[in-house]
């Protein structure tokens, strides 16, 4: 699967199937602190990523509260 | 997983609720935990006239879009703060979500109206890029409110922002700080009435609501925050929250409903409409003297404008 990631913009790639938990897990991506996309819409946190997916991962943190 | 509304496929599950939701009901949620916030903190009557920071980051946009849909007349108004190609981004994507939902958008340009920059402000001034930004925010926001007659003025901070600032204030025990930490802060002679309606709502949740409602905003950090102390705040609270649901709410609404008032006599007299003066350029109420906007724009605007890169970092840094 493609995975495409922010700030900077990059893209990974993995084979699947694999879990979203897992996914963010190799990423070592706290699921507090982001997004899973696909086709424009969000991706729950159960769902199977299958080897020909693509999906966004996009960071939620926004900062600047001075 | 199901939508705990509905039963159908849900799409979203928000941990600290301990349920999980389809696309409808939890945009639902969303526009009735702003409703709670406003009626809970009484930021707003019914009809009142907002005028809404938007910025094009995921919160504002959002703030905008929900107290359209919750029936308030909400203009927004957008800062051109002159961070390069960051600030030509943002302001696109709040030009294109004001002219999608036929909203009145209001812009002013640091650099065509006032003469400086972020960045430039920052460099002369010496202040942080966040602080010179915020100063500057923070009076035109204001004065734009009074001058066009708005109720309010309504900002996108969030919980995470919130309980990213708390923390920060009760590390250091900034008594002053915390006395004066509320979601909505009333109007006073030359200062409108400033309301945080998304204060019940996580950043996840606020970016989840944009995706799921189509509002494209800009998802890239401003360049000049980066390593700005606030981001560390909030990685420190997710990973709490990650593995005790909860703890952010817990935290900050804890502080607001038993821990706020005990801080009110650490209050600085110019919080509760102590100052004492006008400004001698721009006539607000200031302690003494020139207020603090009027100083900054005084060195900036002289200056020579910081070079920056594509993306908006100072050439030099």
């Amino acid at each position: 699967m493609k995975v495409t990631l922010r700030n900077p913009t990059r893209e990974l790639e993995f084979p699947g199937p694999k879990s979203i938990v897992a996914l963010l897990q190799d990423l070592d991506l706290n699921r507090e602190s982001v997004l899973v996309i696909r086709g424009g819409t969000l991706v729950p946190g159960d769902a199977l990523l299958a080897d020909d997916d693509e999906v966004e991962i996009r960071p939620v943190i926004s900062g600047g509260a001075a | 997983m199901k939508c705990q509304v509905c039963r159908g496929p849900a799409v979203i599950d928000v941990r600290r609720h301990n349920a999980n939701f389809c696309a409808e009901h939890f945009c639902k949620l969303v526009r009735d935990q702003t409703a709670k916030a406003i009626e809970e903190h009484e930021m707003l009557a019914p009809g009142d006239r907002v005028l809404v920071a938007v910025s094009g980051g995921k919160d504002s946009l959002a703030l905008w879009d929900l107290l359209d849909e919750l029936g308030y007349e909400a203009d927004g108004l957008y800062l051109g703060l002159g961070i390069g190609g960051y600030s030509d981004r943002s302001g696109a994507a709040v030009r294109a979500f004001a002219t999608r939902r036929g909203l009145t958008l209001h812009e002013v340009d640091l650099r065509a109206d006032h003469g400086y920059d972020v960045p430039t402000a920052a460099a002369v001034t010496r202040r942080s890029p966040c602080s010179a930004c915020g100063l500057s925010k923070r009076h035109l926001f204001d004065r734009a409110a009074l001058e066009g007659g708005y109720d309010a003025v309504a900002t996108g901070h969030n919980l995470d922002d919130e309980a990213a600032v708390l923390f920060g204030n009760t590390l250091r025990w900034q008594t002053e700080y915390l006395a004066r930490q509320h979601p909505v802060l009333p109007a006073r002679p030359g200062f409108p009435r400033k309301v945080k309606p998304l204060v019940r709502l996580g950043e996840r949740e606020m970016a989840a609501y944009c995706v799921l409602r189509g509002i494209d905003y800009i998802v890239e950090e401003c360049p000049m925050a980066e390593g700005n102390k606030h981001l560390g705040y909030k990685e420190a609270l997710n990973e709490i929250e990650a593995r005790s649901p909860g703890s952010k709410q817990a935290f900050y609404a804890g502080f607001l409903a038993r821990a706020v008032d005990r801080f009110a006599d650490a209050a600085p007299d110019h919080a509760e409409g102590g100052e004492t003066a006008s400004c001698d350029r721009c006539g607000v109420p200031t302690t003494s003297g020139t207020c603090a906007f009027c100083r900054l724009v005084e060195r900036a605007a002289g200056a020579q404008p910081v070079a920056l890169t594509r993306k908006g970092r100072p050439i030099d840094a």
